[in-house]
């Protein structure tokens, strides 16, 4: 029944996410744009870090900074501007913790009740993409990485 | 084990908090580079560098090799991995994510069923 998330790298400097929900598109921008909703989902408990601060203000020209850490490790900041906020259809950001970061954006298109999410790194140069996995992304996708191994070992062991 | 790898996330996520050593990740990514090179392009001492380099290899996000006299820096067997990998620890954060999304999503609709419920009540 889970909906499956696809990720292609659509050129040298793109990255694309989609992802389909089973709810119209007003609900899934009102969980992505109220902070205390915000807060819930954007680091799943499964990655074993916390979210130490979250300040949005969506709303075109606005600015977030969220602050991440691994327990209890120094935190690391990732932060930008909001170029972009149109109500339950589309969010552009920046990424401006590295020089070379990519702007994102988030379409919403509703369909029958459902809604197909789609969210596209745009990063300037394709070196800076190739990099993407060093950053953050590294030590989560690690943390996922260490949960397979896990599985397996206890897959192995019964 | 599990302590093992909890160490080794630890000291990669240490490593990945300051903006110098992401910063010498992403050089690295593009091209191998001596310490010294890497000093002269952060505008850092030789001193100042190794020991951000020391933290990266600690990580096991960097790893290095002395000829001759230049110690010369590359990414760690962790550092890239093939394109599949890469993808794959894309696609892993994003289902995670989307996922506890989807749970926050369907509080909000049970919610307005409920409030919809008390209206006609």
């Amino acid at each position: 029944m889970k909906n499956r998330v696809t990720v292609e790298r659509k050129s040298d400097r793109e990255l694309v996410v989609t992802r389909t929900f089973d709810a119209p598109a007003r609900l899934i921008f009102e969980a992505w744009s109220k902070p205390e909703l915000f807060r819930r989902w954007w680091l799943p408990r499964s990655m074993g870090m916390t979210l130490v601060s979250y300040e949005a203000d969506i709303r075109t020209g606005g600015s977030y900074r969220i602050e991440i850490s691994h327990q209890g490790s120094k935190p690391m900041a990732f932060f930008g501007t909001y170029l972009e906020v149109t109500p339950h259809s589309r969010i552009v950001w920046t990424n401006e913790e590295s020089p070379d970061g990519p702007v994102t954006t988030m379409t919403l298109e509703e369909k029958g009740g459902k809604t197909l999410l789609v969210l596209s790194e745009l990063h300037p140069s394709k070196e800076a993409l190739d990099a993407a996995g060093t950053g953050a992304l590294d030590a989560m996708g690690e943390t996922f990485g260490q949960l397979d191994e896990l599985i397996a070992e206890l897959g192995a062991g019964g | 084990m599990v302590q093992y790898s909890d160490a080794r996330l630890d000291a990669s996520f240490a490593a990945l908090s300051d903006a110098t050593r992401r910063g010498v990740l992403e050089q690295l990514g593009r091209s191998d580079a001596s310490i010294t090179d890497l000093a002269e392009k952060f505008h850092m001492t030789l001193t100042g560098m190794k020991k951000h380099v020391g933290v990266l290899e600690e990580a096991g996000l960097v790893s290095t090799e002395k000829v001759g006299r230049v110690r010369t820096c590359k990414l760690g067997a962790r550092g890239l991995e093939d394109a599949a990998a890469w993808i794959e620890r894309h696609r892993a954060l994003w289902d995670a994510r989307f996922d506890e999304l989807d749970k926050v999503v369907e509080e909000l609709k049970r919610n307005e069923r409920a409030d919809r419920r008390r209206k006609i009540k």
